[in-house]
């Protein structure tokens, strides 16, 4: 009973120790998380002049405005179909190949390493590579299909700019699956095998249950990731042809960089926000209602 | 329904590695057999093998006059039941039951009357919508048996299904699978390295050792007559006291031994051994304390287990050998005592470890 007592009065210490474990952390934090975020939240009720740095507050003007821009609503609609092309793209394909290289031996770590190698590379070196597979007239594939040049097409060159994308960042999703599925316990097989279990309900009955939780982290992941779309499309087509590849990171970008408009662009800024969360919640409704059903 | 089970120069390799080089039993229909050893022995191979789960390297496996050698598991009418339950995780009880008939297209009503039996049998009414994850281990291994009992299988197979509870459950699942036998009248084959389960379970017991069979027999004859020193010392607890003894002249026509410390025995086992260096082997019951006993030590330690005593009595030599004392008596560490081996009970094993019993035993 003593030593306790003791033990206690010898651990007590003020307040602020605690609060000084917490600062660093809390200081990044605020400082450069939650104060940009505030920042921002109100910079887009703003009409900000970059130059004199006055602003002036305008309501809900540049959301109207916003929603009257051609060019933001076209940004807008290729980002969300950018996405919803990469993310089943990415989780489908890294399904798929998991599956093929989950297995013992090295010429599937051979190949397990190469479809992961393309991740490590920076979006400049994967552009610099599929711009000389993808440019017109000396391209690699116009080399193959002469007159074939999707970038420049308006209709292929978002759908061209997603498949390097899934090309660049299939190796996750890859590596994340097959965690998961070596985590399957091998008797669970053993089990179905004697159950006269058939490959088809084996996998969905058995593979399929225990990945849902890492299939759904990785679609919540690359939907996040891909609805914020920028150095690809900079750099393969800098949005053209006429806007068909422009994105809202990339119009936002734009409207400060370009127009100096930091109103307008914290306001698309906040129109991005509100997708991603919105993205996020239809997912998790999906999923809600599927664990329902 | 039920099966025979015949393995006919059965091998086992993995690459240059040898696990079992030949290994041929015949199991009758409804008979229940323990394959009892100790880890690496190569059991849970041969019962992998006989579920289709491993590869055969050699040999054959019948099961019901029918070659299944090359069949796949699903393919044999076999059941298994695995050590860590291998329960389908996102399945209820009664979709885990339901599972393998429903893979092979039984119909729904029959799905039904089968779950709803085997459920009532094993107590899991109430479980039926429960997931794995909401059961104790001990009703995780129920369901894994009710399983098995709904596909009304040619055979049963059991992996060290109790290891993973505690003891009090191992003793009750013991005994429900030992009511299951009786009722279902199944050949079943359990593979364990406790002793126990095989002695209260298996009709015929099966102790192998390094991938060979050490000897087949029923339980008690297991213990009593163990083939080889190996089977002498694996089966019984504690185990077998094993003492080391030269041989010496004998006019009764029996085995005459000296042991280290000069005492002479003169056993009941007849005298057709070559050998010269032996070991007699005595179980703690059938070494006495005896005033003149021939063997001699102190007293190292007493286990009180309430129905028998158990005196860890240490030779001069080093040897600790272990006897049944009368639970009144006064024993203390420390005390000298002497032991006397009832010759009725002594074994005796030759230079190649084979076991030559006393002819009253």
């Amino acid at each position: 009973m003593s030593s306790a007592t003791f033990n206690r009065s010898a651990m007590a210490a003020p307040a602020w120790v605690g609060w000084a474990f917490v600062a660093p952390f809390l200081l990044c934090y605020l400082g450069l998380l939650a104060a940009p975020v505030l920042e921002g939240f109100w910079l887009s009720f703003n009409a900000v002049d970059l130059l004199t740095g006055r602003g002036q507050f305008v309501g809900l003007a540049n959301f109207i405005d916003l929603v009257k821009d051609e060019i933001f609503l076209r940004s807008a609609a290729n980002t969300v179909l950018f996405a919803a092309i990469c993310t089943p793209a990415l989780v489908g394909l890294g399904l798929a190949l998991a599956l093929v290289l989950n297995r013992p031996g090295k010429l599937g770590a051979w190949l397990r390493g190469t479809f992961f190698a393309s991740n490590v590379l920076s979006v400049t070196v994967v552009t610099l590579i599929w711009r000389l597979v993808l440019l017109p007239d000396r391209g690699l594939l116009s080399q193959a299909l002469p007159g074939f040049a999707p970038l420049t097409d308006e209709s292929l060159a978002l759908p061209f700019i997603a498949l390097v994308t899934v090309w660049w960042g299939i190796g996750l999703p890859m590596t994340l699956i097959l965690a998961a599925l070596q985590q399957v316990p091998k008797d669970l097989y053993e089990a179905a095998a004697l159950d006269n279990t058939s490959r088809w309900r084996s996998f969905r009955f058995i593979t399929l249950p225990a990945l849902r939780r890492t299939l759904i982290l990785v679609a919540i992941v690359q939907l996040l990731g891909q609805l914020q779309v920028f150095g690809q499309a900079q750099l393969l087509t800098n949005g053209g042809p006429n806007n068909s590849t422009r994105t809202m990171v990339m119009f936002i970008y734009e409207a400060l960089f370009d127009q100096w408009a930091l109103g307008y662009s914290a306001a698309a800024a906040q129109l991005l926000f509100v997708l991603l969360v919105l993205g996020v919640s239809v997912q998790r409704w999906a999923e809600k209602r599927e664990e329902a059903a | 329904m039920t099966a025979s089970i015949e393995f006919a120069g059965v091998a086992k390799r993995f690459g240059a590695v040898e696990i079992i080089p030949d290994f041929s039993l015949q199991i009758a229909a409804g008979e229940f057999i323990v394959l009892l050893g100790p880890s690496g022995c190569g059991k849970s191979t041969l019962l992998r093998m006989l579920a289709g789960l491993e590869s055969v390297s050699g040999g054959r496996i019948v099961l019901g006059g029918n070659d299944v050698t090359a069949l796949p598991p699903g393919k044999r009418g076999l059941a298994m039941v695995f050590q860590q339950y291998a329960l389908y995780p996102h399945m209820s009880v009664f979709d885990n039951m339901a599972f393998g008939l429903r893979n092979i297209g039984v119909a729904a009503a029959e799905v039904q009357r089968r779950v709803t039996a085997a459920a009532q049998m094993l107590e899991l009414d109430a479980l039926l919508p429960r997931l794995p994850g909401q059961l104790s281990g001990g009703q995780r291994q129920r369901v894994a048996i009710g399983r098995a009992v709904v596909k009304e299988p040619k055979a049963f197979l059991f992996d060290e299904p109790l290891s993973n509870l505690d003891a009090k459950l191992r003793a009750r699942t013991r005994i429900e699978i030992a009511r299951l036998h009786k009722r279902l009248g199944s050949t079943m084959v359990f593979v364990t390295h406790d002793q126990v389960e095989a002695m209260t379970l298996a009709d015929r017991i099966v102790v192998m050792n390094g991938g060979r069979i050490e000897q087949v027999g029923q339980p008690m004859e297991i213990y009593q007559r163990p083939r080889t020193k190996f089977v002498a010392g694996f089966v019984g607890s504690p185990a077998m006291n094993f003492l080391p003894a030269e041989r010496v002249a004998d006019a009764q026509g029996y085995v005459a031994v000296r042991l280290g410390n000069g005492a002479v025995l003169h056993t009941q086992v007849r005298a057709s051994i070559e050998s010269r260096e032996l070991c007699i082997g005595v179980r703690p019951e059938g070494l006495k304390l005896a005033e003149g006993g021939a063997i001699t030590g102190t007293v190292e330690l007493i286990e009180r287990l309430g129905e028998r005593s158990l005196a860890h009595v240490g030779l001069g030599d080093g040897t600790v050998v272990v006897a049944e004392v009368p639970v009144q008596r006064p024993l203390a560490i420390g005390d000298v005592v002497n032991l006397q081996p009832e010759l009725g009970h002594l074994h005796v094993f030759d230079a190649a470890g084979l076991a030559h019993h006393a002819q009253a035993a």
